[in-house]
């Protein structure tokens, strides 16, 4: 009988304690649609967030995270992937939810500070140790006899952003739009792969060791130092374009689930000290001044546009340069 | 009439079930996502859907994607007999060993094939540091998509011949010897005749997977526009411009291509059974 009334009790007990930790786990569940190279970030900010979020209301919250190409993920979520919050690498992946089936409310980058914009990148150049080809500007780029490495701008938001600062350092310079038009060609006529992601072009440049030049986010060159060390250096051009990383609430999915007021919270979390201190750590430009100016030698000073003041927005940038018959694709059909 | 009449002499009970089952599976799994590719084109006009799968850049990788997996599952169908032929035939140590392998571009992901074809064949690769200096490019070529579809082809052609050549009567052969046959005529007219279908089996495998294939050639390829840029890069850069019509636009003159060729080999095999046939 004692036995039993002791295997009672424990049984209870292990109830309570599960119900407990059961208890403990579903106070909130929230779903991050993101791009990949934003991986490492959001594995370190998830924890930090949820501490932060603890200690203010008491409440336990899971944050689970889904990596793809952005446009990708845009394209999940419009289909269906009930995000609570995505954050991507080009405005255009979230103006795409606002205008297909209205996920998002226009006004989304009013909603958090600094455009809905916790941290940038930039475009930069890696070249191979001591420079050979002495490219130190955009110009240098378009030269016969340099082989560029650029991913394919038609797949990949990074070849989009080259594409577009190689364009306006020359509008900048005071050139005409048909002077932008022969440089970019000329620069594309040196480009000898074009791979279909950032990663892709990163392995084609220092792996297999094709081109003189790679032009990719900083963030990822900071990354390729890192891990290949001494064989390349980086050359900061006299300007380049801001890389966004816009993030929103997903309204539709966050209203259905319940969860605006928490999906809120870890979007503006983003934009605290120790977000942004994460971000720099992770390679990214942060946006808060008091970080960035902690983090000034880390991340040189340039002129940098963004592609709103310059081209008014992406999805015109995009209709006119890397939709189908395009100016991008104008460059391989003069080819022919 | 004569299809009731036939059912009814079946030796096996069962054929309305069998035959149920089988429409519905295949509508499940096969007809119901396929005719959605083909909804979605028909929110096009027909100008639209012309001028998309017309423009030169699409024709330009029709052309590399049908050409390359056509080479590729020629060459598949010339050495992959050879490989099943030793396979089968000879007895040697470590034979094991090397039938398995042939298994392997089944088992690996494509994206792995991939790199590690150009990281092998590109310029500073084992292979292209010889190749290159030849004047002879083969990674960021076509001729990088020909390597890397018939790297993926391999397995069908052998698989397919492996086991119908085991069956093969070594008899035939020693008969046809007696009577003064060559060593050529008794493979032309005796061994060809009888793996003839399972080769064009191999074949039509090697040749529709290749024409579909994404994974492994985008990174071998170079992707560079009018060259080296295959028909699924460009459904990927169409959904990129979430122009999800456009895409499937290109995807249904592949479905249409690719039925209407995989028909007309199986009509080929057909042909090919029925003479061989005649000939045993």
């Amino acid at each position: 009988m004692k036995v039993a009334a002791n295997l009672r009790a424990i049984a209870f007990a292990w109830c309570f304690a599960f119900a407990l930790v059961a208890d403990a786990r579903a106070d909130a569940t929230l779903l991050n649609a993101s791009y990949d190279v934003a991986r490492e970030f959001y594995k370190e900010y998830n924890p930090a967030f949820a501490r932060y979020w603890k200690q203010k209301t008491g409440e336990t919250v899971k944050i689970n995270q889904s990596h793809d190409a952005s446009s990708k993920q845009a394209r999940s979520v419009a289909d269906g992937l009930e995000a609570d919050v995505v954050s991507m690498n080009q405005a255009s992946d979230i103006d795409m939810l606002v205008e297909r089936g209205g996920l998002i409310q226009p006004g989304w980058r009013k909603r958090l500070p600094y455009g809905a914009v916790p941290y940038i990148s930039t475009s930069v150049f890696l070249v191979r140790k001591g420079n050979p080809k002495k490219i130190r500007d955009w110009d240098d780029l378009a030269k016969p006899g340099v082989a560029v490495i650029i991913p394919n701008p038609k797949t990949a938001g990074n070849g989009r952003y080259t594409y577009l600062a190689a364009w306006t350092y020359v509008v900048l310079k005071g050139g005409s739009e048909a002077q932008a038009r022969d440089f970019v060609s000329a620069l594309f006529k040196n480009v000898p792969v074009l791979d279909t992601g950032g990663r892709g072009a990163t392995t084609t440049f220092a792996q297999r060791g094709i081109g003189d030049v790679l032009v990719t986010f900083e963030n990822e060159v900071f990354l390729i130092k890192k891990e290949l060390g001494d064989q390349f250096e980086i050359v900061y051009p006299s300007v380049s374009v801001i890389a966004e990383n816009p993030v929103s609430v997903v309204d539709k999915w966050a209203d259905k689930k319940g969860t605006r007021k928490l999906a809120h919270a870890y979007l503006e979390y983003l934009f605290s000290e120790e977000a942004q201190e994460i971000a720099a750590r992770q390679n990214f430009r942060p946006q808060l001044p008091s970080v960035a100016k902690k983090h000034a030698g880390t991340f040189k000073k340039l002129a940098l546009f963004s592609v709103d003041e310059q081209f008014g927005g992406w999805q015109k940038a995009q209709k006119i340069h890397f939709d189908d018959g395009g100016l991008f694709d104008q460059i391989y059909q003069a080819k022919k | 009439m004569s299809f009731a009449l036939r059912t009814r002499h079946s030796v096996l009970p069962g054929f309305g079930l069998a035959l149920g089952f089988t429409v519905l599976y295949l509508s499940l799994i096969v007809l119901i996502p396929l005719s959605a590719a083909f909804i979605k084109t028909a929110s096009m006009s027909w100008e639209a859907f012309w001028s998309t799968v017309t423009a030169p850049r699409v024709l330009a990788s029709f052309r590399l994607s049908f050409g390359a997996a056509f080479i590729a599952a020629l060459v598949n169908a010339v050495f992959g007999l050879i490989v099943a032929w030793v396979l089968v035939r000879y007895k040697f140590s470590g034979k094991k060993l090397i039938d398995a392998m042939v298994d392997l571009p089944f088992a690996l992901p494509t994206a792995v094939a991939g790199i590690a074809l150009t990281a092998v064949y590109s310029s500073k690769g084992w292979i292209g540091q010889f190749l290159e200096p030849n004047g002879f490019k083969v990674a960021f070529t076509p001729f990088g998509v020909v390597v890397a579809l018939t790297f993926i082809g391999l397995p069908f052609v052998v698989r397919t011949v492996q086991p119908v050549l085991a069956d093969l009567e070594r008899e035939l052969e020693e008969a046809a010897s007696c009577l003064g046959a060559t060593r050529w005529q008794i493979f032309a007219r005796v061994i060809l005749p009888a793996i003839l279908p399972a080769l064009i089996t191999g074949f039509a495998l090697a040749f529709a997977r290749g024409v579909g294939e994404y994974g492994s050639v985008i990174f071998i390829a170079g992707n560079m526009p009018m060259k080296s840029e295959i028909a699924p890069l460009l459904i990927i850069t169409k959904l990129e411009q979430y122009d999800y019509a456009g895409a499937t636009a290109i995807a249904v003159v592949m479905l249409v291509a690719s039925f209407l060729l995989l028909f007309a080999i199986n009509l080929l095999q057909w042909w090919a059974r029925r003479r061989g046939g005649q000939l045993s």
